[in-house]
């Protein structure tokens, strides 16, 4: 058992921390990339390309680097930490996960490496209105055999949808079962409307009617390496999150110091600085279960690593609020500024939350599995 | 990064595993399951058992019974011990005392006392707090004079634990009222059968007798019982306190309670022809807890990982906080679960027909109040994460 990275695991975190805080360290930068289409650096893309973080996750024979859960957690970390707005999360954790689960060698091969190289950027159409983090499809129905497949029905919100060269959609059979397929982004029937979210990230309603479409694998029921997909998506949002509460609360603890009103430094007040410790408490103790999260998915069955996400999900849920809230709190009114970083750690670590599913959900879920064990046991 | 223990530490833990199910005497182990209070001599038998099986004081130097194990075996084997039910060795002997001594003692006070503290053939108490000195305990005002070969004591000490079982008592005492408040102490260990030493019961809210007043009229100390240098007591005070937050996050037992508290669920029936753990909002709770718990076992697995040189972690107080809340909020939980039951506190055994756990639960709530003030109260936890890592 040992908590602490290796040193080429530092190394990697070294050299994402250089590349993006070298854009994103000044605040005002990230305010206009995300206030500008696509919503994100594609300069910084491309070297985030180069650098390998891209196909950091996919095996070698697509391209990728063949890393684990462990270096996709770190890049997660850094990108939270400066809160940069790039869609690896979505595009590449995600969308690129459902493809190496679910994807036939042909479709990993083109594909991975067309996402590791920067060249294509995935969506993964998968959440639709009127249902909420489910691993299955419910209103967009696929028809046909073969390959001559048609997709309709109404996507939204999806990530990056808009910008996105092509879609990962999941849709349902005739035989009630969810399946996988690619859609191009200039495909006919297809139209997709683009907004910006409120802690400016894109998302967009795609509607597909009558759209063709391609079997990502065979179509067939792909709900299992959704839910998977999904899982790990989770874990790494979780990472997301901590590095971005370990700003809120590094930010807080500066501004306390400095900050003076009443002609002393906020600090001088036990009120704000016990809280602070609070905020600490909540942040070391998320941490812990996301680390453990991480190391499970790196070796754990599906069903150890859904329960792993659902743990990791519900602490990262509690502490991103708390964390959250209080940064604002006891910044006062500077933070609800949008000019002020602070606040806007608050909005992304709300979007996280809500992007895989929240605390509710995943206490909903450990709640009806406590009569299966009498302890929880992570050695195990 | 790598999730599972070694193949010796995995071994290790199935070692003690072992060892604590079988070894101690089952009704010493079925008292701590039913949470209720141990007698003196149970306590004793049990770390007889240990010791006698090098398992009473791992943390001593090798020297002194300690087995050279790491940070992490040391937590297995504290963990392993609260799930097995085996009451930890008396604290104030094997975390407190014990080590102080082998760090600062002479040869003469080791040889003396070091064997006898492992076995609990010495009850030892903690006289340490003051009515004036709680977590300002700097500002305690016992004093020893010296008179020769003596040191004369004068004081009151209060809140010591077990204190009407105790052998001997290590105290801080002022021994230099000149110096600054930190300057001039001194620990001195004293004999509790010295004449002008009283120790009065203070009773609790929990109707039960755990702590003491203890007196000091004139009582006359032999010089050769101050442990170190005079006036570094508080140096050595702050080396045990160091100590005694390692393993004040009591993890394992409190998810041993919590794994009970889903059996004293399913034998409560609500309406419907259902039980307690049919209830959304029982089972909500108990998920909730069980996920801090697990939060809380995993950040001690981490700082175990990284404590250096047998300094406490940073985050240690993370421990101490959230390890005596969650155990704070497991024992309100069973108290809800006993519902009317708990009324019966006072019943025994043969009075009642209502089950022990139900009966136990709220003297063990009231009691366990105790847990966020003693220690280093929380509040004090959270002036040190304040202070020393957050800088504020």
């Amino acid at each position: 058992m040992d908590f602490t990275y290796d040193e080429e695991q530092q190394a990697l975190r070294e050299a994402v921390r250089g590349l993006v805080g070298k854009s994103y360290s000044d605040f005002e930068n990230r305010r206009r990339t995300v206030a500008e289409d696509p919503g994100y650096d594609e300069l910084l893309w491309s070297r985030l390309a180069e650098m390998g973080v891209l196909g950091l996750p996919f095996d070698e024979a697509y391209g990728g680097m063949g890393a684990g859960p462990v270096e996709v957690g770190i890049v997660a970390q850094e990108i939270g930490r400066v809160l940069a707005p790039e869609p690896f999360l979505t595009s590449v954790v995600l969308a690129g996960g459902v493809v190496a689960l679910a994807g036939t060698e042909e479709q990993k091969s083109s594909l991975l490496e067309a996402v590791g190289s920067g060249e294509t950027v995935l969506a993964f159409a998968h959440a639709e209105p009127g249902t909420r983090w489910v691993s299955t499809a419910q209103d967009v129905t696929a028809s046909g055999d073969g390959d001559g497949w048609t997709l309709t029905g109404v996507k939204e919100p999806v990530p990056f949808g808009a910008r996105a060269d092509q879609l990962v959609v999941s849709a349902r059979l005739g035989d009630g079962g969810t399946a996988l397929f690619l859609v191009a982004g200039d495909a006919p029937g297809l139209t997709r409307s683009g907004y910006p979210t409120f802690d400016g990230g894109r998302a967009a309603r795609v509607t597909l009617d009558g759209t063709p479409a391609t079997p990502l694998g065979s179509a067939t029921d792909a709900s299992a390496q959704i839910a998977r997909a999904l899982d790990a998506a989770r874990i790494a949002a979780c990472n997301e999150a901590i590095g971005a509460m370990q700003y809120a609360l590094s930010a807080t603890s500066e501004y306390l110091s400095s900050r003076k009103q009443f002609g002393v430094p906020l600090k001088t007040f036990q009120a704000l600085t016990f809280r602070a410790a609070d905020m600490y408490v909540s942040l070391e103790l998320a941490t812990s279960v996301a680390t453990w999260a991480t190391m499970v998915l790196a070796s754990g069955t599906d069903a150890e690593v859904a329960e792993a996400a659902a743990r990791a999900g519900l602490q990262v849920s509690r502490a991103s609020r708390h964390v959250g809230q209080e940064a604002i709190q006891l910044h006062g009114g500077i933070a609800m500024t949008a000019e002020y970083s602070v606040g806007s750690y608050t909005s992304h670590l709300t979007a996280l939350d809500h992007l895989f599913g929240d605390g509710q959900l995943h206490l909903s879920t450990l709640a009806a599995g406590i009569g299966d064990h009498d302890e929880v046991d992570p050695l195990a | 990064m790598q999730l599972e223990l070694s193949a010796e530490d995995a071994a290790f833990r199935q070692e003690m595993r072992t060892f604590f199910t079988t070894q101690v005497p089952q009704e010493i182990r079925d008292a701590v399951a039913e949470r209720r209070e141990l007698t003196k001599d149970q306590v004793v038998a049990s770390q007889r058992v240990l010791n006698a099986a090098g398992l009473a004081v791992p943390h001593w130097p090798e020297e002194w019974g300690g087995r050279g194990w790491s940070a992490l075996r040391r937590h297995i084997w504290h963990e392993e011990m609260q799930r097995a039910c085996v009451p930890t060795p008396l604290a104030f002997n094997a975390s407190m005392v014990g080590p102080v001594i082998a760090a600062f003692g002479s040869q003469e006070q080791k040889e003396r006392f070091l064997p006898r503290t492992a076995n609990l053939d010495i009850w030892w108490s903690q006289g340490f707090s003051e009515p004036d000195a709680g977590s300002d305990l700097a500002s305690l005002r016992t004093t020893a004079v010296r008179e020769g070969d003596e040191f004369v004591v004068n004081g009151q000490k209060t809140w010591t634990t077990l204190g009407q079982y105790g052998d001997w008592i290590f105290n801080l005492v002022r021994t230099d009222p000149e110096a600054k408040k930190q300057a001039g102490i001194s620990f001195l260990l004293i004999d509790m059968t010295t004449p002008g030493v009283t120790v009065r019961p203070i009773e609790l809210i929990d109707g039960g007798h755990e702590v003491n007043e203890v007196w000091f009229e004139d009582v006359r100390v032999p010089a050769e019982n101050l442990v170190g240098e005079l006036n570094k007591g508080w140096d050595y005070a702050k080396f045990l306190l160091g100590n005694e937050r390692v393993g004040v996050a009591p993890v394992g037992s409190t998810k041993r309670v919590l794994a009970q508290a889903k059996d004293y669920a399913r034998s409560v029936s609500v309406a419907g022809g259902l039980t307690l753990l049919d209830d959304p909002l029982t089972v909500a709770r108990i998920a909730e807890l069980e996920n801090e718990l697990l939060a809380l076992e995993l950040t001690a697995l981490r700082v175990v990982a990284h404590s250096a040189d047998g300094k406490p972690h940073p985050a240690s107080s993370v421990l101490k906080l959230k390890g005596t809340e969650l155990q704070q909020a497991v024992s309100e939980l069973v108290v809800d679960l006993a519902g009317p039951a708990s009324l019966a506190s006072g019943a025994g055994d043969a009075d009642s027909d209502l089950a022990g756990w139900a009966r136990h639960a709220t003297p063990v709530y009231l009691n366990l109040r105790k847990a966020s003030i003693y220690g280093g109260s929380n509040e004090i936890q959270r002036q040190i994460i304040a202070k020393t890592i957050l800088g504020l």
